[in-house]
């Protein structure tokens, strides 16, 4: 339909990761079909969003007058709701997941479910809300209106000052001041200097960068034009990795959008300020989200970190003085300018300012996507959010800040989420993911897993890293082989506390953090895999064994299903399990109806 | 005058200079902070993390290496914790390396052992799976052994930043991270110079020479062939080194009496060939002067330059002496003129160069600088294994009464001599030049302004009335960036030399490694070795390469004249253009 003739309804289908895979493109299809059925095509614009968080119950449609939410619902209930919503105004309730309506701070009423009640959305303000394929839908809520007002009202000093003022501290992961980080490359000697997007989201599970420039691609956009008049810079460079093309396509046509509109290149709004953007494109290394390697890849060379100082600021892409900021610190930029730094300052606690994107995951009913105030506590996150952990389980550990991050127990939940808290429960910040995990992990090979991955991610330069993680990953795997060694638990402490103060990057600070963190606050369960050769939480088929015990009533039905044939015994007659021949698949236990066959 | 700071070094001040890093003002007052990544000549690398120190105010450590001191810091560089953290990291290094110490090359002579002693490991904790690679022995000149590699990065820094040949870079990651030439390719299908400056530079035995000692002292036991031995200048000038003794010390005397004790029959002097080079050379540079040949002419004495020029600057061919080198002139020699001399059969003499350059490996094999069909050298050896043939064979080379090279071919002047240090074919090619074209004796032969160690030199001489702009650049990298001046600029200079590596052949790839209180490639120690050449120059009577009465005669017996069809059978050859894989452009020819 026309975009300049107002709809009567607008229909808005999340077309976030989660939800690509729920089949939004087929629902749009659907959609459209009903719409034409009933003669409604006309009079109702279709908007394909980006991600609006709620992933665990995708697919997500709102029907706007009315912000009503249908999730959940399968693609044969299209034309249901479109007839009773549409066409006979009234609800299909079993599909909506609205209740009652709740004010939200930003332009728009989310709803009410506990899932956005403790929410606060300032980075993702505009996500899930806006087609982010339209220049005019971002303006229409107070898009580049940042933009103007600084570029109209604010020397670029005085726009430093605002960053300085409102507490943002860096969203990749070390938090650090973001106003500082803009005026120490302000007071470096120009005149070419450059502004960096750092969109090389690496971390296993998370995707807040990848959705929010899929959902709003501008707002990065106009973050960065404001960075680039700041600091004195007129290039700009995104930095993301290849693996999201769908981010990629969305920001070229932002980019492009916004250059047709004057937004973006020579002389922007007739300011005499120049700026233009690039794209360049990640090949896939972990270690290249890290600020100096990142730049390394951006001039062509292999990214691996460079010892700091120099920093960035001083001597960044090409030798010149450069701004580096991850994809949510740009995005919070606009509001910030928007809304002034003592708004945004109101939101947090006292070092921790604003709010903070987490990707959710583990066991948790409501994985997704969230932004909370800076101090909301994990137990918030976790269970008002979340939902709680399901199938009626317990909770055991909750990871923050990524494969790098700490696994923090039950003690630890009201642990406020800020930089310096979570630092001090052992964890870190990182770039927002959120593994929660229940009694069903062992936490000996959580912390192999995430070490794996970092060590496989090492690019290789420093020793402590290179080798360090390589021995600790080995140790890991031998304790989770059972063959593990009295002293393994002190040699993990001892290589951990020299790999986290010796590396030279965050990388391999940070790489040791799973073990280090695991050991001190689950230090029995790593005590009884080394000394009793036992996994309490059973994952460790090496330590695991199964035996049959009285309940047997001899049916057989574990014999046929057993793939090694390790089972024997005659019908009616106890059966029995050859240790020797059993692989620990599990296989019995599944199929016993009698309790009979347990594992120790 | 610099400004200055107080930092505190192990709770004691120090006023040291501001702007520099931890480890250089520690280096000044006396803490020698332990390291291996580092290297003075080349950029930080901050790798190893060996150079950790604990700065208060810091949550971690710092490399020393590179992080700047400032007002009031204090550093500690010896706690218990420090200690430890070091120890440990070079105990994960030595565990990822082969434990082969006593079968090692550079057993009593590498760093990581040194280190290893240093830190005081005397226990494992932390054995595991090491890494497991072939050796590279494509090349004629270096051996690569990845499973040596500890991941420094100093050949890398070294090939890309002083040699920018670029053929090293880092590859794969984690654990399974190795230093490799582009797509793992051989160093002979590689742009590899066969410089062997990373040889030098590499702290453990990941790169060394192409070893032919085994079948040296294998061929110096058949009676059948005669044996003959040469010796470059830059060889005399610093094989004392590997027998402990300071750079500088010239021993040439020793050195032939060894190689005679070795089982050389005859000894000649690579400075003899060196004379004849510069008569050959000077004389082609007259005649490009005069008959408007390209100018300005380039030297084409350094193997690994020829190698550089060929892949690199192929465009610049025809601006190159078409003279061989001193060991292939020599070569070629021993095989004609001295085997009729002699009336043998040339196939019956075993032709052995001892060189300080590994490149020159690669130059022996070279199929262009065959004689009649032969190999004009069959084996080269470096100065490193020349000492080590020495002490295996159980020849006291520091007390060894000193003997004279052979004649004919064992008379050299000082020109010859001075040809291994940077600038020396230069100066020793103004020497005879001025004379050939003026018919006047140049006075001032030693031209300052050529010598020292400055990437790219200029001089100027008068000859005939006419200014002759010369330049002389000593490695690679300033020989490329030189080159592209000549691009620039052709009308800039007549002549020039260049040598391939840093200092010139006293620097060369096969030269002793450096002791256990100093750096490879110190500067110091090429300035020692260098005036170890000029002291040989200025003793001796006989000063410009002209008057050599060996280098006369041999032009009347047997070549007529400088360039002569005799000369050019000889002593000249051809280069051409060279299209290694791994440089942009020849991937998408093929």
């Amino acid at each position: 339909m026309n975009n300049n003739v107002t709809p009567d309804y607008i229909i808005t289908i999340c077309d976030g990761p989660s939800c690509i895979h729920k089949k939004s493109k087929e629902l749009k299809e659907s959609v459209t079909a009903q719409l034409k059925r009933f003669g409604l095509l006309d009079k109702t614009r279709i908007i394909l969003s980006g991600c609006l968080g709620m992933c665990a119950k995708g697919p997500v449609m709102i029907i706007n007058p009315g912000y009503t939410i249908y999730a959940g619902f399968n693609i044969i209930d299209v034309p249901e709701i479109i007839e009773e919503h549409l066409v006979k105004k009234t609800q299909v309730s079993r599909l909506v997941v609205q209740e009652d309506n709740l004010y939200n701070r930003f332009y728009r009423v989310f709803g009410d479910v506990n899932f956005f009640g403790k929410q606060m959305r300032i980075a993702l303000r505009n996500c899930g809300i806006i087609d982010p394929e339209s220049i005019d839908d971002y303006l229409s809520v107070r898009g580049y209106e940042a933009l103007a007002k600084v570029l109209s009202d604010m020397q670029p000093q005085d726009v430093v000052q605002e960053l300085k003022k409102c507490g943002l501290r860096g969203r990749g992961g070390a938090g650090f001041p973001t106003g500082l980080k803009w005026s120490l490359t302000a007071e470096q000697p120009g005149p070419e200097k450059f502004v960096i997007c750092n969109a090389d989201e690496g971390d296993p599970g998370a995707f807040m960068d990848r959705s929010a420039i899929e959902g709003d691609p501008h707002t990065v956009i106009e973050g960065m034009v404001i960075g680039g008049y700041a600091i004195g810079a007129s290039k700009g460079i995104v930095y993301i990795r290849a693996e999201y093309p769908l981010a990629i396509k969305r920001l070229e046509k932002a980019i492009a959008d916004a250059r047709a509109e004057g937004l973006l290149g020579a002389n922007i709004l007739d300011s005499g300020f120049s700026f233009d953007l690039e794209i360049r494109l990640g090949a896939g290394a972990f270690v290249c989200g890290e600020e100096t390697a990142l730049i390394q890849s951006i001039e062509g060379r292999r990214g691996m970190p460079r010892p700091r100082p120099p920093y960035p600021s001083v001597k960044g892409l090409f030798g010149k003085p450069t701004l580096i900021n991850n994809v949510e610190t740009w995005a919070n930029i606009p509001v910030i300018i928007l809304d002034g730094a003592s708004w945004f300052s109101s939101v947090g606690t006292e070092k921790s300012k604003g709010t903070k994107v987490f990707a959710l995951a583990g066991n948790v009913v409501n994985t997704g996507l969230v932004e909370v105030p800076m101090g909301t506590t994990l137990r918030e996150i976790i269970y008002d959010i979340g939902g709680g952990i399901p199938d009626g389980k317990q909770f055991k550990a909750v990871q923050t800040g990524g494969p790098s991050g700490g696994c923090m127990p039950e003690q630890y939940l009201d642990t406020p989420v800020d930089y310096e808290s979570l630092q001090q429960a052992g964890s870190i910040m990182g770039s927002g993911g959120m593994i929660v995990m229940d009694e069903g992990a062992c936490m000996v090979n959580i912390a192999r897993f995430f070490l794996e991955f970092t060590q496989n991610e090492s690019c290789g330069k420093c020793t402590p890293c290179r080798e360090g993680t390589k021995r600790m990953l080995e140790i890991l795997t031998r304790i989770t082989e059972g063959k593990g060694e009295a002293e393994d638990i002190d040699k993990l402490e001892r290589l951990g506390r020299m790999i986290k103060k010796a590396s030279l990057c965050g990388l391999g600070q940070s790489a040791p953090n799973p073990v280090l963190s695991t050991i001190a606050n689950f230090r029995e369960e790593y005590e009884e895999h080394v000394r009793d050769k036992k996994c309490r939480a059973g994952v460790c088929t090496a330590l695991l064994s199964y035996t049959i015990n009285e309940k047997c009533v001899g049916c057989g039905a574990c014999k046929r299903v057993c793939p090694t044939a390790a089972i024997s015994g005659a019908v009616k007659q106890r059966h029995v399990i050859d240790p020797a021949k059993c692989v620990r698949c599990g296989k019995c236990m599944e199929t016993c109806k009698f309790n009979a066959i347990v594992r120790g | 005058m610099k400004e200055k700071v107080i930092v505190y070094f192990n709770n004691k001040p120090f006023e040291v200079e501001a702007e520099q890093t931890i480890m250089q003002a520690a280096d000044k007052i006396g803490f020698h902070i332990p390291r291996l990544c580092y290297h003075p000549s080349l950029s930080i690398e901050g790798a190893c993390r060996v150079c950790i120190v604990e700065v208060e105010g810091m949550r971690n450590y710092v490399a020393s290496c590179a992080f700047p001191v400032s007002e009031g810091m204090r550093i500690h560089t010896n706690t218990k914790e420090i200690r430890q953290a070091r120890r440990d990291i070079v105990e994960l290094i030595l565990d990822n390396h082969p434990q082969d110490c006593h079968t090692c090359e550079r057993d009593g002579i590498c760093e990581l052992q040194r280190l290893a002693y240093a830190m005081g490991l005397r226990q494992r904790h932390f054995e595991g799976e090491r890494k497991r690679y072939e050796k590279d022995l494509s090349s004629a000149a270096v051996i690569r052994d990845p499973e040596k590699c500890i991941l420094c990065g100093r050949c890398v820094r070294l090939c890309s930043e002083v040699q920018k040949a670029n053929t090293l870079g880092f590859a794969h990651r984690g654990f399974k991270a190795n230093v490799m030439p582009a797509y793992d390719m051989g160093l002979n299908e590689s742009v590899c110079t066969g410089c062997g400056q990373c040889v030098n530079v590499c702290p453990t035995a990941a790169f060394l020479e192409k070893n032919y000692t085994q079948e040296l002292f294998e061929r110096l036991n058949d009676p059948e062939v005669i044996k003959v031995a040469q010796v470059a200048p830059s060889v005399r000038a610093a094989i004392g080194e590997a027998f402990g003794l300071e750079p500088g010390r010239a021993m040439a005397g020793e050195t032939v009496a060894a190689l005679k004790r070795l089982g050389f029959d005859y000894v000649f002097d690579t400075q003899f060939s060196a004379d004849l080079t510069i008569m050959e050379e000077a004389s082609e540079l007259l005649e490009r002067l005069q008959s408007g040949g390209k100018l300005p002419m380039i030297t084409s004495c350094s193997s690994a330059w020829m190698k550089c020029l060929e892949q690199f600057h192929p465009d610049l061919i025809p601006n190159v002496s078409t003279c061989k080198s001193p060991m292939s002139m020599m070569g070629a020699l021993t095989k004609t003129y001295w085997a009729d001399k002699i009336k043998t059969d040339p196939k019956k003499i075993l032709a052995v160069a001892v060189m300080c350059c590994t490149a020159k490996k690669y130059e022996a094999a070279r199929p262009e600088l065959r004689v009649n069909g032969m190999p004009a050298t069959d084996l080269v050896i470096t100065t490193r294994e020349a000492a080590w043939m020495f002490k295996s064979a159980g020849i006291d080379f520091l007390n060894i009464k000193p003997e004279r090279f052979d004649e004919p071919l064992g008379l050299s002047s000082g020109a010859g001599a001075i040809f291994g240090a940077t600038g020396g074919v230069m100066e020793a090619a103004i020497r005879t030049a001025y004379e050939l074209c003026t018919g006047e004796t140049l006075l001032e032969i030693e031209l300052e302004s050529l010598r020292g160690f400055k990437g790219i030199k200029e001089g100027k001489v008068m000859m005939d009335g006419k200014e002759i702009r010369v330049a002389v650049a000593h490695g690679l990298g300033n020989a490329n960036e030189l080159m592209d001046v000549v691009r620039a600029d052709p009308e800039r200079y007549h002549f020039i030399e260049i040598m391939g590596c840093p200092g010139g052949c006293i620097g060369g790839g096969g030269q002793p490694y450096a002791g256990s209180n100093s750096i490879p490639l110190d500067e110091e120690c090429l300035r020692k070795r260098a005036e170890a050449l000029y002291g040989i120059d200025r003793a001796n009577t006989i000063r410009r390469s002209h008057e050599n009465p060996h280098v006369q005669r041999i032009y009347k017996e047997l070549l007529g004249r400088p360039l002569s069809k005799k000369s050019h059978e000889l002593l000249h050859t051809h280069y051409s253009a060279k299209e290694p894989r791994g440089i942009i452009g020849n991937e998408t020819k093929e």
